[in-house]
């Protein structure tokens, strides 16, 4: 039986290439589509990426607020899986999520949530090929997950101190 | 229409605050691809016959941000800006690494074509909604650093007022320009990403003159289809394969360059080109690394060669400066070029110029002209208000200010190094024109021909772009394959993508997989390629309303060049004006130009450029 697994980040090596988005929208779509991408990178001001997917939290809360009855919980990978058919692209899932992660496709009308392409995702391999290993699979991201799920503003104020010093603390 | 393409092009009319969309032939996008091919053939269309009355700086010119086909498939995803140049007074194709490149792609154009000039300071604002003029008065005069900031969080809070129920809008992407832009500066960038500059050309001045702030984007769409899907996505990982292997260039960027360039092949800009070798050889890189990179790993849109890296200085008198780096070019002319040898003070320089919206390349060009004058007691401190030592990076960053402000003899060498070298002759009564260092009015880069160890006799000389380093003019014929010339340049620059992500062996496979043309390099060489470095020569050549260039004059090098190097490995080397002469005419010989470079009408026949022959043929009797 295979274990739950979780997409853990480090924010200070993604270097913003977004190959990550790349590898995800060639997989899912079949073409390069940033904006339909599972994962994607925030950058509120040069230099501060934030890459931003699903944290895959305990109490899933955007399944829970789904009136649609249309998101349920992978029982391999843990991911959020969108039934496209039911989904409705109410937003309430957006809504629902501490960091308002997920949203809504470019063109369809269902929202957009990682699903860890059954496993084996392909953002995390492309990042680590690259070295960078700004996403790297944990089968236990310890009691960390939730803290990811923020606003990419949030993460990265703190990313501008952390780079730039005080500097940092009038950047965004 | 060809893959790779969207197949919509933006034409804004600014006076008359029209926007329209435009389609272009796909037999003229096969003919010049995108980006710097396009401008030229789009300029020459429409301004050709009137060229020489044209101002760069007036509502006439035509200022094109254009991306290409391979952009955003092709690792380095790179904007094109051109138009009639304020420096040289023909075409410069002008890239800059940015996701603006790929959020025009994704908002549904090509690029886009903007002419005339707004009453009052604006902004365009392109979504997949299209594209509309917006207020940018409260941006006007603000640094690049507030100008991102405050257009970051304006178009973002738009966007999520007009959807608020998608989610979280990214930020978009921008090019924009900074106070020397708005100021005329010639020598002003159009830049983007708060570090990355379309730098050579001038068109920070030309975006100012049309009283556009900003060109801001954001698309939710996807890049166009490709020709062969499967082929493309092989191609990629294996394109991305082999730059993650190019261990040196992800390590130090360009950066490893200040120390190569300038203490093994000596021909890196040392106090305004006095000298091209400097004693202090750990400019480079390392030093930089401990103190001042905060972020080793910084790259573009589809890019893993990783060759930036974010520097901030956080303490001391510079504290607060960000900037990347520097690369090999500012580490030079923000460094040596000044008599700067202290990493510190470059990393200020660098943020300095990216911040006021300057061209680092061409503006320490010109203040190390500057400086050299006062180093010969023709400029004064009566002249500038403060002294102008070597290695002052006080005295440097007020004269920088002065330019952008244009005040006392700032607004002189506001002008570019050029014209500054001939209105300050003018007004000392004394000949300081073989103190600039500049072909046709664009300042050299930062790889010197001396010691015939990087760059060579008529790289620049010749060169349809001046002294662009990074479109060296050299004989087209098969024996200098291998070596990076203007007709691998006008690929990379017209396809648009980064020259640094090239993998020769791939790059035509890629093109053929993206675009579904079968195009070979050696067609490329013989075809696109020459027609779009002659169309630029002719445009060049016809040069005005200010300044016009003549091949026998002006052809050739800064006089520096051929003084004999006066220090370091190679002292008394110095370029030969006989070779230069022969050289010349070979690549003249072998582009099919005639003896005194102006191209056959047996040329422009095969290159389907007949139309021009009429304007030619005036350049001919000249």
């Amino acid at each position: 039986m295979s274990k739950r697994i979780w997409i853990i980040r480090d924010y200070m090596r993604c270097s913003g290439c977004r190959r990550c988005e790349i590898a995800c929208s060639l997989s899912h779509e079949g073409k390069i589509w940033p904006e339909a991408s599972c994962i994607r990178i925030f950058a509120p001001f040069p230099g501060l990426e934030v890459p931003h997917l699903c944290v895959q939290c305990d109490d899933y809360p955007c399944v829970e607020a789904c009136p649609a009855d249309a998101l349920s919980v992978d029982e391999k990978t843990g991911a959020v899986i969108v039934d496209k058919e039911k989904c409705t692209g109410c937003g309430v899932c957006v809504e629902a999520c501490p960091g308002k992660i997920p949203y809504m496709h470019p063109t369809e009308n269902y929202a957009v949530i990682c699903d860890l392409c059954g496993g084996k995702p392909k953002c995390v391999e492309v990042c680590s090929e690259a070295g960078y290993n700004a996403l790297r699979l944990s089968d236990d991201p310890g009691i960390n997950k939730k803290v990811h799920a923020v606003e990419p503003e949030v993460t990265a104020k703190d990313l501008a101190v952390n780079l730039f010093g005080e500097k940092g603390e009038e950047v965004i | 229409m060809p893959r790779g393409y969207v197949g919509r092009f933006l034409e804004v009319d600014l006076t008359r605050e029209k926007i329209e969309e435009k389609r272009i032939p796909e037999e003229t996008l096969y003919q010049y691809f995108g980006g710097r091919g396009l401008a030229a053939k789009v300029l020459w269309d429409r301004l050709g016959r009137k060229w020489s009355s044209v101002d760069p700086l007036g509502p006439e010119n035509i200022l094109t941000v254009l991306t290409g086909p391979l952009t955003g498939f092709h690792p380095g995803s790179r904007i094109c800006i051109s138009g009639k140049s304020p420096l040289s007074n023909g075409t410069v194709g002008a890239t800059a690494s940015t996701e603006f490149a790929v959020e025009l792609k994704c908002a549904g154009y090509d690029g886009i074509f903007v002419t005339g000039k707004a009453s009052s300071p604006v902004y365009l604002l392109i979504t997949d909604d299209g594209c509309e003029i917006m207020d940018a008065s409260h941006i006007w005069g603000k640094t690049c650093e507030e100008t991102i900031k405050i257009l970051n969080a304006e178009v973002k809070r738009i966007l999520t007022e007009r959807k608020p129920r998608i989610g979280l809008w990214r930020e978009p992407s921008m090019v924009y320009i900074g106070p020397a832009g708005e100021n005329l500066v010639r020598t002003a960038a159009v830049l983007t990403k708060l570090v990355h500059a379309a730098g050579y050309g001038g068109y920070g001045a030309v975006m100012g003159s049309k009283n556009l702030k900003a060109i801001v984007a954001k698309g939710r769409g996807p890049l166009p289809d490709t020709a062969a899907p499967k082929t493309f996505e092989i191609l990629l990982n294996e394109y991305h394969r082999r730059l993650i292997s190019r261990t040196r260039m992800r390590q130090w960027g360009t950066g490893y360059a200040g120390y190569s360039v300038g203490a093994n092949s000596s021909s890196e800009p040392v106090r305004n080109w006095q000298e091209e070798w400097h004693d202090e050889k750990s400019i480079a890189g390392p030093r930089y690394s401990a103190r001042f990179w905060v972020k080793p790993y910084w790259a573009d849109f589809n890019c893993t060669l990783n060759c930036m890296k974010i520097s901030c200085i956080k303490s001391g008198r510079w504290k607060g400066d960000i900037t990347d780096m520097p690369d090999y070019e500012l580490e030079a002319y923000c460094g040596t070029n000044l008599g700067i040898f202290n990493p510190e003070d470059n990393v200020h320089m660098s943020a300095l110029v990216d911040n006021l919206g300057l061209s680092g390349i061409n503006t320490a060009n010109t203040m190390g002209f500057a400086a050299e004058l006062y180093q010969r007691g023709i400029l004064t401190k009566e002249d500038l208000g403060f002294e102008l030592k070597w290695g002052d990076a006080e005295a440097f960053t007020k004269l920088a200010n002065l330019i952008v402000k244009r005040e006392k003899i700032g607004d002189v060498l506001a002008e570019g190094t050029y014209r500054a070298a001939l209105k300050i002759s003018e007004m000392k009564g004394i000949d300081v024109t073989k103190y600039a260092v500049h072909v046709k009015g664009i300042e050299v880069g930062a790889h010197g021909i001396r010691s015939g160890k990087d760059f060579h006799d008529i790289y620049y000389a010749a060169n349809v772009q001046g002294g662009d380093h990074t479109s060296p003019a050299a004989d087209p014929s098969p024996k200098d394959a291998g070596v990076w010339t203007e007709l691998n340049a006008a690929f990379a620059d017209s396809a648009v993508f980064c020259m640094f992500t090239v993998v020769p062996d791939l790059v035509w496979e890629l093109t053929y997989a993206v675009t579904g043309w079968r195009i070979t390099e050696e067609e490329w060489c013989r075809e696109q390629g020459r027609r779009i470095i002659t169309l630029q020569r002719v445009l060049l050549l016809l040069g005005g309303p200010d300044i016009s260039w003549t091949p026998e004059k002006d052809d050739d090098n800064p006089d520096r060049f051929y003084e004999p190097l006066p220090t370091g490995p190679y002292k008394g080397k110095a370029a030969e004006k006989p070779v230069v002469e022969r050289k010349k005419k070979e690549y003249y010989k072998a582009m099919g130009w005639d003896e005194r470079g102006i191209p056959t009408e047996k040329e422009l026949q095969r290159l389907g450029l007949k139309d021009m022959e009429e304007e030619v043929k005036k350049l001919r009797k000249h």
